[in-house]
């Protein structure tokens, strides 16, 4: 019911240029996976393919059940509701309090005139406080967010789809302007958020550590394919380096060594019960 | 050499700016264009300093000298003045009614169809078409056409200029909002709408936080021309200062006139500073 799937797509950007080329993939509902990979290998087009940002130019897409591009209109908006999406620079208007950026969140679910209420006077401040002081930053609630560092508006925009309480997470590199410490915080924050309420997560991430430690399932892309699609037990340090072997370095990470970040025994695909 | 190294060297790019041509072919064509446009406007300043002309302009302008100040001027005066603003506004707030609407349709932006694209957008794109067709007619027609055309249906008063400047700077305002709105960062309101916020949604939480200042400071400006129109309607029996400034030129009475300059100037100094405040409130 709450999984993802996409089979056979492509897709083919208006200039011309290729983006992904038969990507399969299937996500069961509150499954978590990483998608790993070198610049320009295709994970933020994924992402927005999959959050029905791109409509696939090969392929099918199906969300639940439901292929959303043979939606109606009203049918595609509610679904796009149940989808929150990371990105990696926060599509956040300077002006904007921070409550505000967080609280619209769920404007996907709010009658207008509730949206426009909130605007003179926030609706739901304590839940998007909430949602901040998961990202530890809780103190800059009403602040605006061209006071905050771009680290911080990363994590305002962690805290918008932690607020719409989405049931897809779809998360572009959605760490990349923090430090390591605050990197992991704020990927923890996504994990346990789909821990708690059953929400697929999907996260495209640079550092491979952070995928390695929190992600029970990875994929590697190159060249707008899939590469690898496994177990992260199953992932080599051989898979790894040889998916990054274009870039001719180490492999990108938050911490130190990839090698050393010990592997979490305990990390086990979750579910929500009764959701097989 | 490099093939016996083993290595084959990249070609270097050429460093001649491909925009180059372009760049040069848009210069002769504004020029071709341009000339033979001010030939047909006869543009030929030079004659301004011609020996006869000089004396003549400044006899004209000399009969405007003192600024009349007698007092029963000055009372109808303060009442045109009042009128003038009165249309001014009524007009730009009828405008506003007129505009917003419009141009919330007709910003691409804000539509959620044009995403993928989706269920909808050969309807959207046809409703968008329609619209801006919409402010094209409103804004097409001056507002003097409008004001003869309603002075007719409603006799001479200020009513008529009210009416023509909220048709054609309703048409003005929905046209330029819309391309406010569709300039600068999308990119917020294309998330929201992709995480199925409504159209007023995205307009609110995304578009007007980073435009909210432009609008308002060419919402003043609209109201500082409607100013000026509303003179000019003046002249065709659409009452406030226009009106006014025509019995007075119409008298040769050119002291009153120039007061009447005068507080024009005035007018539009207090926009100037109407539109520096609501900018500074809204930064």
């Amino acid at each position: 019911m709450s999984g993802l799937r996409l089979e056979g797509a492509g897709l083919v950007h208006a200039n011309g240029k290729r983006a992904l080329r038969n990507i399969s993939l299937a996500l069961e509902g509150g499954e978590r996976i990483a998608v790993i990979g070198p610049s320009g290998a295709g994970k933020t087009t994924l992402v927005r393919l999959l959050g029905t940002s791109l409509r696939p130019s090969e392929g099918r897409l199906f969300i639940g059940d439901a292929d959303p591009w043979q939606a109606g209109a009203r049918a595609l908006r509610r679904l796009r509701a149940r989808i929150g999406v990371v990105h990696q620079s926060p599509p956040i208007p300077p002006r904007l309090r921070v409550v505000t950026a967080v609280l619209a969140g769920r404007l996907g679910t709010w009658p207008t005139w509730k949206a426009l209420a909130s605007l003179l006077v926030p609706d739901d401040a304590a839940g998007a406080r909430d949602a901040l002081d998961r990202l530890d930053l809780g103190d800059r609630v009403f602040d605006r967010c061209d006071r905050l560092s771009g680290g911080q508006l990363q994590r305002v925009g962690i805290a918008r789809v932690l607020y719409q309480r989405p049931a897809f997470i779809l998360a572009d590199e959605p760490v990349s302007a923090l430090d390591p410490a605050l990197a992991d915080l704020s990927v923890g924050a996504l994990v346990a958020e789909s821990d708690a309420h059953g929400a697929t997560l999907l996260a495209s991430l640079h550092a491979v550590d952070l995928a390695l430690k929190w992600f029970p399932r990875l994929v590697g892309m190159r060249g707008g394919e899939i590469v690898f699609d496994r177990p992260t037990a199953a992932v080599t340090s051989a898979m790894l380096h040889d998916l990054y072997a274009t870039e001719g370095r180490a492999l990108p990470q938050q911490g130190v060594d990839v090698l050393a970040v010990e592997r979490p025994a305990n990390v086990v695909m979750l579910k929500r019960p009764g959701c097989q | 050499m490099n093939t016996t190294a083993g290595t084959v060297a990249a070609p270097a790019i050429p460093l001649r700016d491909p925009a180059a041509r372009t760049r040069a072919t848009a210069l002769v064509v504004a020029v071709v264009v341009l000339w033979p446009l001010l030939w047909l406007a006869e543009f030929k300043p030079w004659q301004l300093f011609a020996s006869g002309n000089l004396q003549v302009m400044g006899n004209f302008l000399a009969g405007f000298l003192p600024p009349s100040t007698a007092p029963d001027f000055l009372a109808l005066l303060w009442k045109a003045t009042l009128e003038t603003l009165a249309i001014a506004t009524a007009g730009i707030a009828l405008a506003l009614v007129v505009a917003v609407p419009l141009a919330i349709l007709a910003t691409r932006s804000l539509a959620v169809s044009r995403i993928g694209p989706g269920p909808g957008r050969g309807a959207g794109a046809a409703v968008r078409t329609a619209t801006r067709g919409v402010l094209t007619v409103l804004r097409a027609i001056p507002e003097i056409v409008w004001a003869l055309v309603f002075v007719r249906a409603l006799g001479l008063g200020p009513g008529a200029g009210v009416l023509a400047l909220a048709v054609t700077y309703g048409g003005m305002l929905g046209k330029v909002y819309t391309e406010i709105l569709e300039s600068g960062d999308t990119r917020s309101a294309r998330a929201l709408l992709e995480a199925g916020s409504p159209r007023l949604g995205a307009l609110f939480y995304a578009l007007l936080p980073s435009t909210a200042q432009e609008l308002a400071s060419y919402t003043v400006y609209r109201w500082e021309c409607a100013v000026r129109a509303s003179v000019v309607m003046g002249f065709v029996g659409a009452g406030g200062l226009g009106q006014l400034m025509d019995q007075s030129m119409k008298m040769l009475n050119g002291g009153e006139a120039s007061t009447i300059l005068l507080t024009f100037l005035g007018l539009v100094i207090v926009a100037d500073a109407m539109s520096a405040v609501i900018r500074r409130v809204l930064s």
